[in-house]
């Protein structure tokens, strides 16, 4: 005991006490709202999934009946992971490179850079219902800019959100006008590289590809995976968009999961099988984030040491 | 040329040397504009959205529909942003989504930077556990506990009332926490022991030394937590159902859905009115704010 206290004199007995006492009480309004609005709800929503819910009856155990009717019995389930994994194929690749050029570009010790890195940024901030009515106007296919600007080419122009085909393709395109916040992350992580690694790379009479591949992409690869993994779970909670813009349509074509899930908890009031569909985006999720976690030592460089137990 | 080449100095010639340079520089030259051209392309890339709404907001009915688009309009039509707002009652809704927001941004900061201070600050059994199920809380989508938060708020008898878009944010949220504590971390311990010896408690360690120092982060997570209620959209669609109550978002939406043969004129003059707190705040904000959107990006 004595020599305990004589090697870490601030942490005796009753002094560590009183700080873990303090520690707990000012982590208590997270400690408790985990309980309530995360672990609490995340347990009741299991339970739920297994019942028949629609808020006036009572709850009916049914067993596993929503996951089997929800894999074998409901094509809008598949056509809902379908449409959201085909927007998240195209959006994520697509606005992670072009982000990472846009910084790239950027970092080029561009003069007015400060002016640039707001204009990118301004998009980000204000997404949501306005965004999501200007874009409908964007795209509108008789008085849109973009089918005028098609026409002054000489191009007849899709029908946009009116297409089943279209739909998701302008989607992709609404989400590379955001591309400004992973693009100051970027920018923030190159600025970050030191000089010395480049004028040893020069000596070594590296050229400005081999600069890139070596030295560039290995000290940002942190950064590119943590804006993968944050970008490949926001496509799968997209809702404000898919539910001003189409309400799913046309034909399903935008029927996002987390519209899809919307839905049928408050336009249906089926609680427990849209219970069911939260577990299940859950674990997909979970399964992608995983998947580029056990991809991530194969092409993410951590300085100092492998990058187990990082994120 | 040839007075250079016979005064050359033999062991470093200098012709060779310049105009090496002077290609070097030469490419630079071109790399720099290069980037500058497509960086300046881009930029106008997202302001021609911008440019859009505005102009249609300002156009006179019949001119909203003409092909070839009228950029300038030939009269301004002004009247748009009384239409709008009379339609639809939209100073109602934007005193809604203000009293929320004020609370929400109270509530956020006040919480978090407790929490913060506790994981940032303070040593006790547990904590890096605590601290892991913290992070992981980050990458737990919404959907999960959607239904669940529901049913609890409709026992409560909260349903149709601000209460759901409120009270939640007084119990810390993971991301602002995460935030709040990588920048508490950046601040000197020392500070911690002077305050100690000057027989500061841990609330005084937090309220006279951490939070004083900490006014930029605590800045960026009022600024978040703004720019996140005023936009939020499926809680309020969720929650509130008396018209009365619909914050600005819901109310945009509920403009469309009742007008046949959208007019899109006044519909961009609101969505011009609810932008313009956000974009407001960052501009006066964005110095601090950007740099913390990046610490948290960062450090992931």
């Amino acid at each position: 005991m004595i020599t305990t206290r004589s090697i870490r004199p601030r942490r005796t007995g009753s002094l560590a006490r009183r700080e873990e006492i303090a520690f707990y009480l000012f982590a208590s309004p997270w400690l408790i709202g985990f309980l309530i609005w995360t672990a609490g709800p995340m347990i009741a929503s299991l339970v739920l999934s297994l019942a028949h819910y629609d808020v006036i009856t009572p709850p009916q155990f049914t067993g596993l009946d929503n996951y089997i009717k929800m894999l074998t019995n409901d094509p809008l389930v598949w056509q809902s992971l379908k449409v959201t994994i085909f927007y998240a194929l195209g959006s994520v690749p697509l606005g992670l490179v072009s982000a990472l050029i846009l910084a790239l570009l950027m970092n080029q010790q561009v003069r007015g850079i400060a002016v640039f890195r707001t204009i990118y940024y301004i998009p980000a901030i204000i997404s949501g219902v306005p965004v999501a009515l200007l874009w409908m106007w964007i795209f509108n296919p008789d008085f849109g800019i973009i089918n005028n600007a098609l026409a002054a080419l000489g191009v007849v122009g899709p029908q946009w959100l009116f297409s089943e085909t279209w739909v998701i393709p302008s989607f992709i395109i609404m989400s590379l006008w955001t591309i400004g916040g992973p693009m100051i992350i970027y920018l923030a992580g190159l600025q970050g590289i030191p000089q010395h690694l480049y004028e040893a790379a020069e000596i070594d009479g590296a050229g400005p590809w081999a600069k890139f591949v070596n030295v560039t992409l290995p000290m940002i690869s942190p950064i590119i995976f943590f804006n993968a993994v944050m970008s490949v779970i926001a496509s799968f909670q997209i809702f404000t968009p898919a539910y001003v813009m189409t309400r799913g349509g046309p034909a399903n074509a935008s029927l996002f999961v987390g519209l899809y899930l919307y839905e049928n908890a408050f336009q249906y009031f089926q609680m427990g099988y849209a219970s069911a569909l939260a577990w299940l985006v859950f674990l997909i999720i979970l399964l992608l984030t995983l998947l580029v976690i056990r991809s991530s030592p194969y092409w993410v460089y951590y300085e100092g040491g492998s990058g187990e137990g990082r994120l | 040329m040839t007075i250079t080449s016979t005064t050359a100095h033999p062991t470093a010639p200098p012709g060779i040397t310049n105009a090496l340079l002077a290609r070097k520089s030469f490419r630079r030259h071109l790399q720099l504009t290069l980037a500058t051209i497509i960086i300046v392309v881009g930029a106008a890339g997202v302001l021609v959205p911008f440019a859009w709404m505005l102009s249609t907001s300002v156009k006179p009915d019949g001119e909203v529909f003409l092909v070839p688009v009228h950029w300038i309009p030939q009269r301004l039509q002004l009247s748009n942003f009384a239409t709008a707002t009379a339609t639809i009652p939209f100073w109602r809704y934007a005193a809604n989504s203000v009293y929320i927001t004020v609370l929400v941004v109270i509530g956020s900061v006040l919480s978090s930077s407790l929490v913060a201070f506790a994981f940032a600050r303070l040593r006790a059994r547990g904590r890096d556990m605590l601290f892991i199920i913290l992070l992981s809380t980050l990458m737990l989508p919404g959907e999960v506990t959607l239904v669940s938060t529901y049913l609890i708020f409709k026992y409560l008898g909260w349903l149709d009332t601000f209460n759901p878009l409120i009270v939640p944010h007084y119990f810390g949220s993971a991301f602002y926490i995460f935030l709040l504590r990588q920048f508490y971390l950046t601040l000197p311990h020392e500070l911690d022991d002077a305050a100690k010896i000057d027989g500061c408690g841990y609330f005084g360690i937090y309220s006279r030394i951490v939070l004083p120092l900490s006014k930029p982060a605590l800045a960026t997570v009022a600024i978040f937590s703004f720019f996140n209620s005023w936009n939020a959209f499926q809680g309020p669609l969720i929650y509130l159902n008396t018209m009365e109550k619909y914050t600005i978002p819901v109310g945009l939406n509920f403009f469309i859905d009742t007008q046949n043969g959208t007019p899109w004129n006044q519909l961009m003059a609101a969505s011009v009115l609810a932008m313009i707190p956000c974009v407001v705040v960052f501009f006066f904000a964005q110095r601090t704010f950007i740099q913390g959107a990046v610490l948290t990006g960062l450090k992931g």
